[in-house]
């Protein structure tokens, strides 16, 4: 199965004559997949310079639009149990690995990796949404807890989704970095509008092809490919945005600063750039679930 | 209208008509459902099974067997094998090689996805899961197919995301399994209890041997199917069926670092004494007499579906069962009226039939404790009530019983019954009521029932319980942490706190 995936993909025909239907790369934005409102598209080359695919150019309209459709799925989405949210990426993880074969081809030839180390991202990005599962109804007994005021008072708190959260999305990781920030903000309820990797944008949008079959409800993932600038500074603008993970512009100071400038005016979250772009690998810890949640504390009085 | 109702209850063809009197005023009358009994087709149980040791089933060293049955109509079911002291050492040490060579050296991010297919089969199998357990138990199928079994998987669903993230549960930086857990478990939950005791085991990292109660074996030998579909690793699980003796010997097997007992407080505080002076780790799940608050305050509706879930769920065979009705004194009549108005609309029989609400006693010897107790509550003054009901004549069953003007001092108040059977007291002021909820040896559970959040939480603030359910009953989930206070035992299961009896 893999052979012939990779030969489809590179070649085009096989010996017998046959020729291959291309896929049309599209956007994904509320469980649909449109091409960009601009009808502008960009073209994807493979890590060696080979032209892979046309994919669409999103606009700011298409940022704009996709932040609607977030921001109707939040409801349903945060409404859900912590159990039913584990499960649904729990089934994010079945689905892609059922895709294996296509996740590694074309991991391999956007980022120019050997297929071994293409395997290994596929495999950890299985890994990455199953720890994150396994999160959602856990994130509040390990962040949450009642606290003992000296009154007499029940008194907690728990942890919330933030809301919508403009995530963009690592350029040198493909898959495993983009699974890696988006998982964290959709299992414990927010709803995300993704930039994904401009250069290597086919693995998230095959991503997108998983979400939409993995009772992930539509809306809660949204992506958007296409150069940053295009739609990145919607984003961090846009009022209707709660938070940013800005992780994708690690390495470039300048317009990291330039975003969160501009998130200021509503006071987004704002997960910072880091120097350069993190090894995927390591353990991520828990700090890209908590940097999107609120706390939220509940007093309420005893007695007789 | 009555007629036909009665013979819609009699849907097995067994019922005696002499109990059934005459009844103008049946509620039942007005809904009248007909048989909607479950297939039995979708479950294949074999004329015999073995023993579950190293990932295979084998027959018993001694070769002795026991017949398990369904206690709605006394049909053997299986034979079942009898594991000997030498059946249980073969099970430790299976167990102990593979928490040696596999299950401890394995990444806990690899346990986990063990773990999250043995709850992805269980969901997929859940269908015969539910009616092989209202066969063998006797529970209605509404109950093991809506909580037993999705509960049970969603607890292996639960303890699967912690196995690699035990160093954010609050035990320290580098919580280490026991080893080898022997675990022993009651009859009135099979599958459920089974998950309560091996998901946070395996998801610590530790092995397993354990003993499934000796009336209610089945389900826990289809688990060991699913293990072996699920590809777990030999020894990982291991199932030993068997009665006392055989439980005894996982208990005192030299080789055990851990032992996790759900049952009665009786053999709690016998297991309790076999471990002292060794280094096994114990925890302890026994008997219960809770407390039931209903406040004149109360929505007195939900109150008595409360009531009826609290004592009537599962026959009564609930540890933390609301056998002990505390009502204030003002809306006791009212309380009881409505009370007596919802058991008659119960119905009682085939466990089977989607529309059965109270299904059978699970033995014979369980059946006698409940007639002997009941017995003692007539004699000892206590105002004995059931609805009129049609019990069928083959099984063990017993009808939803309630006793009013019963005091502190009666035996039907104090002891665990663990049928449907409901002591009614009543009492004036908060504080007596904390005094007599807390007057009990027990300390699992309670309930309280009151529209005013402060009195909820400052009853449950007084209450010597390890549960408190507030205008709620007999809620369980895999987040939430279970066990008792005083002699209901010690240790926790479920949640986060669950997983501390399986770390060092």
């Amino acid at each position: 199965m893999p052979d012939l995936t990779a030969a489809a993909g590179s070649s085009g025909t096989s010996s017998s004559g046959w020729i291959d239907v291309r896929k049309t790369y599209k956007l994904y934005i509320g469980g649909a997949f449109p091409r960009s409102e601009s009808g502008r598209s960009y073209v994807v080359e493979d890590a060696k310079g080979k032209f892979m695919a046309n994919a669409s150019s999103a606009s700011r309209k298409d940022a704009r639009d996709a932040v609607v459709a977030a921001r109707k799925a939040f409801v349903g989405w945060s409404g859900r149990t912590a159990y039913n949210r584990g499960q649904v990426v729990y089934r994010i993880a079945e689905v892609l690995e059922g895709r294996r074969a296509q996740f590694v081809e074309e991991v391999q030839r956007s980022e120019g990796v050997t297929k071994r180390r293409a395997e290994a991202a596929v495999d950890a990005s299985v890994d990455r949404l199953v720890w994150y599962a396994g999160w959602a109804d856990k994130i509040a007994q390990v962040v949450g807890g009642t606290n003992p005021v000296a009154a007499p008072y029940f008194n907690f708190s728990l942890p919330e989704p933030t809301g919508v959260v403009a995530v963009v999305a690592p350029q040198q990781s493909s898959l495993l970095g983009l699974v890696s920030v988006v998982a964290p903000v959709i299992v414990t309820g927010n709803t995300c509008v993704v930039v994904t990797s401009c250069e290597r944008p086919l693995p998230a949008i095959t991503l997108s092809e998983v979400l939409a079959t993995s009772d992930v409800p539509g809306g809660v993932v949204n992506l958007l490919t296409g150069a940053l600038g295009d739609t990145a500074p919607t984003l961090a603008s846009h009022m209707d945005v709660n938070a940013i993970d800005l992780v994708g512009l690690a390495d470039e100071p300048g317009p990291a600063t330039r975003l969160e400038e501009a998130a200021a005016e509503n006071l987004k979250r704002v997960r910072r750039a880091p120097a350069a772009e993190p090894d995927w690998a390591l353990d991520p810890g828990i700090d890209a679930m908590t940097a999107f949640l609120e706390t939220k504390t509940v007093w309420h009085p005893i007695g007789i | 209208m009555a007629d036909t109702s009665v013979s819609t209850s009699s849907a097995t063809g067994a019922t005696d008509p002499e109990t059934t009197g005459t009844r103008p005023a049946d509620p039942r009358a007005a809904f009248d459902y007909a048989p909607a009994p479950e297939s039995r087709a979708v479950v294949d149980i074999r004329s015999s099974y073995g023993l579950f040791v190293n990932g295979e089933f084998v027959d018993p060293v001694g070769g002795t067997s026991f017949k398990t049955i369904s206690p709605a109509t006394e049909e053997v079911l299986a034979e079942v094998g009898e594991a000997s002291v030498e059946d249980v050492d073969l099970a430790v040490r299976a167990a102990r090689r593979a928490y040696t060579r596999v299950w401890s050296k394995m990444p806990g991010r690899e346990r986990g996805k063990y773990l999250f297919r043995i709850a992805r089969i269980m969901q997929e199998r859940s269908r015969e899961l539910a009616v092989l357990e209202t066969i063998d138990n006797g529970k209605p199928i509404r109950e093991s197919r809506d909580v037993d079994v999705p509960t049970a998987a969603a607890h292996f669903f639960y303890y699967a995301g912690w196995a690699d993230k035990l160093e954010h549960a609050g035990f320290g930086n580098d919580p280490r399994p026991l080893g080898v857990a022997g675990q022993v478990i009651p009859w009135n939950f099979p599958l459920l209890m089974l998950s309560w005791k091996i998901a946070p085991a395996l998801a610590a990292g530790n092995t397993v041997v354990l003993k499934p109660a000796e009336t209610t074996p089945l389900t826990a030998l289809l688990f060991a199917e699913i293990c072996q579909q699920a590809d777990l690793p030999p020894g990982v699980v291991n199932i030993v069926t068997g009665a006392g003796e055989t439980g005894r010997a996982v208990v005192a097997h030299d080789d055990v670092d851990k032992v996790a007992f759900t049952g009665s407080t009786e053999v709690g505080r016998m297991i309790a004494k076999t471990v002292a002076g060794t280094d096994k780790r114990v925890t302890l799940e026994l008997g219960g007499k809770a407390a039931n608050i209903v406040f004149d305050d109360a929505p007195l509706d939900q109150a008595v579906e409360g009531i009826v879930n609290g004592i009537f769920f599962n026959q009564g065979h609930v540890c933390c069962a609301g056998s002990r009705l505390l009502v204030q004194e003002s809306v006791a009549d009212e309380v009881m009226e409505r009370l007596k108005r919802r058991m008659s609309t119960l119905r009682i029989g085939d466990p089977l039939d989607k529309n059965t609400d109270v299904g059978a006693i699970n033995s014979a010897e369980q059946l006698a404790k409940i007639h002997e107790l009941s017995d003692v509550g007539e004699a000892e003054g206590a105002g004995r009530w059931s609805p009129p009901c049609d019990l069928p004549a083959r099984g063990f069953w017993f009808p939803p019983t309630v006793f009013t003007g019963v005091s502190q001092a009666h035996r039907i108040a104090r002891e665990e019954i663990f049928g449907p059977v409901l002591s009614v007291l009543t009492f004036r002021t908060p504080a007596e009521a904390v005094e007599k909820a807390n007057n009990s040896p027990f300390g699992l559970s309670a309930g309280v029932w009151t529209d005013k959040g402060s009195r909820i939480l400052w009853v449950a603030n007084q209450l010597r319980a390890g549960v408190v359910w507030a205008n709620t009953f007999n809620k369980f989930d895999p987040t939430s942490p279970f066990g008792g206070y005083k002699e209901s035992g010690y240790g926790r299961e479920g949640g986060r706190h669950g997983l501390e009896g399986y770390l060092a």
